[in-house]
């Protein structure tokens, strides 16, 4: 081991010897020439990147950055095409809550989102459980009308669902919005199924020779260790029903007190004719609670995207 | 030498056959759990897929009006849809439009977005968590936006093109020709959650195979034709099937942003309005089940379709997923 730098050096040191020191400067000004046009190389393509990226971040926030500047400037400025509101009309943020039931529109929209999470949560973490962390017959067939149903257009069902709760009289109400949730999410199955697979079957194994009933397997070790996965439904279902506009279109539209803020936003405009400046504003509330979110689980959303290649 | 026999029997090599294997077959398949866990998602699927499918099933051979006694009327709805409907062939013309350009312009740009965040070596989580954010943004609210944005009175984009020199910049959401345009342009703006699969799939690439091919001399270009591109198959594949599917449920935004804007001409009337305005506007249940069952009938052609051609383009490293 020991004498083989050596044998290499002497080695080298002997190809060398035969080149004059000219030849040895040259050499070395050369490597040095390329290393510096691979450094300026190296920068002009960082340069080149970053404007990209710089170019396309614009691009991508101009929509936001116009929705909150226009949420602070007055009604007349707001149909101008200026950029910089002036003055800043702060008061549009109290406004709106007058302006239209803005707070009970957002307390419904949190209430149906609340429950539908949980509702999510709670179905979709004991299917998930049983179809990748046991063996039994039928197994995969379960899964694959699981995705199958992920497929599934919603127009098919809509109609008989529908039937459904008008019979019930549940129209309108949140039910037709929160009951289903209680009843899984494929989507959520899915996710859940493609984490809990990654936990290593010898836990399992090892518990359950401890005597340990599957239900506390499940509740006690699995789900611990799943926190990052079910915190990704969670979040995906909650932005889900916030986002939602169809089901409350379905199911609220009747009854003004049920409204969420997107069915009142897109009515705003019959109730006050073309404010753009409040609309803004509005806007700008109704995203922001999203955009909050997202701000503090960034890491849990994309994961989440990654592991399923879908986001809910 | 009996002590050796134990501690062999726990050491990690023989586990998995020797000792544990006996007691996990001993183990009873828990049954009564197993059906207790998935009843949430079997009555689910009972009482919100399986059952809905076979009454939707049949009233697409009625006439119903939520009120009265559903009415048999054979292929009624059908004949109606093909000859009669004038409404069904613009929405589905629209529709088609909309995937046709809307699908390969999302799939470029996600994957545009996604090769040039792997470029450089720092800050790019920052230009990450910009491109994704527009995608958290409602449906409803990114609508509303967008129609102001493209206002050509005030909205900015026109204030640009006037800018650059445009002299009659479009009327966007306001002219039937431009405001499909109008809606793509709102889709890609939200393209970050697919760009985030986009990224996944170009880290997954080997570093090895760009390395071989530099060695190679192979230019930038063909490095992402030939390695690349065939790398990125699978995803390209699985958001062409995601964009199908999701081009016939395409509703909210048209339906916000036709209403904003008082979409006479209906340029922004899709399929899925369609079912929408016969069915809880107009209250023709049978009717509207009729179009529902031609769209998943639509849907699964298309898919199977894309299925069938995957053989022939799409490129799976590890084996494929549909076999």
């Amino acid at each position: 081991m020991g004498p083989l730098p050596e044998r290499i050096t002497i080695q080298m040191s002997n190809a060398l010897s035969h080149l004059s020191p000219e030849k040895i400067a040259e050499i070395e000004l050369h490597s040095k020439k390329a290393h510096r046009s691979k450094r300026w190389h190296d920068f002009l393509e960082m340069v080149g990147n970053h404007s990209i990226l710089i170019a396309l971040s614009v691009i991508f926030f101009m929509p936001l950055y116009l929705v909150i500047v226009i949420s602070l400037m007055n009604k007349g400025q707001a149909e101008t095409r200026s950029i910089w509101p002036s003055p800043f009309m702060w008061s549009n943020y109290v406004e709106v809550f007058t302006l239209v039931p803005f707070l009970k529109w957002t307390l419904n929209t949190l209430f149906v989102s609340v429950m539908g999470t949980i509702g999510v949560v709670v179905s979709s973490v004991p299917p998930a459980y049983v179809l990748s962390r046991l063996q039994w017959k039928g197994r995969n067939t379960t899964f694959i009308i699981i995705l199958g149903t992920m497929m599934l257009p919603g127009q098919v069902t809509m109609i008989p669902v529908y039937i459904i709760f008008s019979k019930l009289h549940w129209i309108p109400s949140f039910l037709p919005l929160i009951v289903p949730t209680f009843f899984s999410s494929a989507f959520s199955i899915f996710l859940l199924r493609q984490f809990f697979t990654s936990i290593p079957d010898e836990i399992s194994d090892a518990a359950r020779i401890d005597g340990c009933s599957e239900f506390k397997l499940m509740m006690r070790i699995v789900v611990p260790l799943a926190k990052p996965a079910i915190a990704a439904i969670a979040l995906f279902a909650f932005l889900g029903s916030w986002n939602d506009f169809f089901g409350p279109l379905l199911y609220l539209v009747e009854n003004e007190d049920l409204w969420t803020l997107g069915i009142g936003l897109n009515a705003f405009q019959g109730i006050h004719h073309v404010q753009t400046n409040m609309l803004m504003t509005a806007s700008a509330l109704f995203m922001a609670p999203v955009i909050i979110i997202f701000f503090f689980s960034q890491k849990v959303f994309i994961e989440g995207v990654t592991l399923t290649g879908v986001k809910g | 030498m009996q002590l050796t026999n134990v501690m062999a029997s726990f050491s990690p090599r023989k586990r998995g056959e020797g000792a544990l294997a006996p007691a996990r077959r001993k183990l009873k398949v828990p049954y009564i759990f197993i059906f207790l866990c998935m009843s949430p998602w079997l009555f689910g699927i009972l009482f919100f897929t399986a059952y809905p499918m076979v009454t939707s099933f049949y009233q697409a051979f009625t006439k119903f009006n939520l009120i009265d006694k559903p009415e048999w009327v054979g292929l009624e709805n059908f004949n109606r849809m093909l000859f009669e409907d004038t409404d069904f062939w613009l929405s589905l013309k629209n529709t088609v439009w909309l995937a046709a350009i809307s699908i390969p312009l999302r799939i470029a740009f996600a994957m545009f977005t996604a090769w040039v965040l792997t470029k450089p070596k720092r800050g790019s989580s920052i230009y990450r968590t910009i491109f994704f954010l527009p995608s958290m943004v409602p449906a409803v609210a990114a609508s509303m936006v967008f129609t102001y944005i493209f206002n050509p009175a005030y909205g900015p984009i026109n204030r640009g093109l006037e800018a650059v020199g445009v002299n009659e910049p479009p009327f966007w959401f306001m002219d039937p020709k431009w405001s499909k345009w109008g809606l793509i342009i709102l889709g890609l703006w939200g393209i970050g959650d697919t760009m985030i699969i986009y990224l996944a799939g170009l880290l997954d690439v080997p570093k090895s195979l760009y390395e071989a091919a530099s060695i190679e001399g192979a230019s930038p270009w063909q490095s992402f034709r030939f390695i690349t591109l065939p790398m990125m198959t699978p995803v390209i594949f699985f958001s062409f099937v995601t964009g199908v599917i999701g081009s016939f449920q395409y509703f909210t935004q048209a339906y916000v942003a036709s209403g904003q804007v008082n979409d006479y001409s209906h340029a922004m009337y899709f399929y899925a309005t369609h079912i929408y305005f016969t069915a809880f506007r107009a209250y023709e249940m049978g009717y509207a089940s009729a179009l529902a069952w031609v769209l998943l009938v639509i849907t699964l052609i298309c898919t199977l379709i894309i299925l069938k051609t995957q053989k022939r383009w799409v490129h799976y490293p590890n084996g494929s997923l549909f076999k």
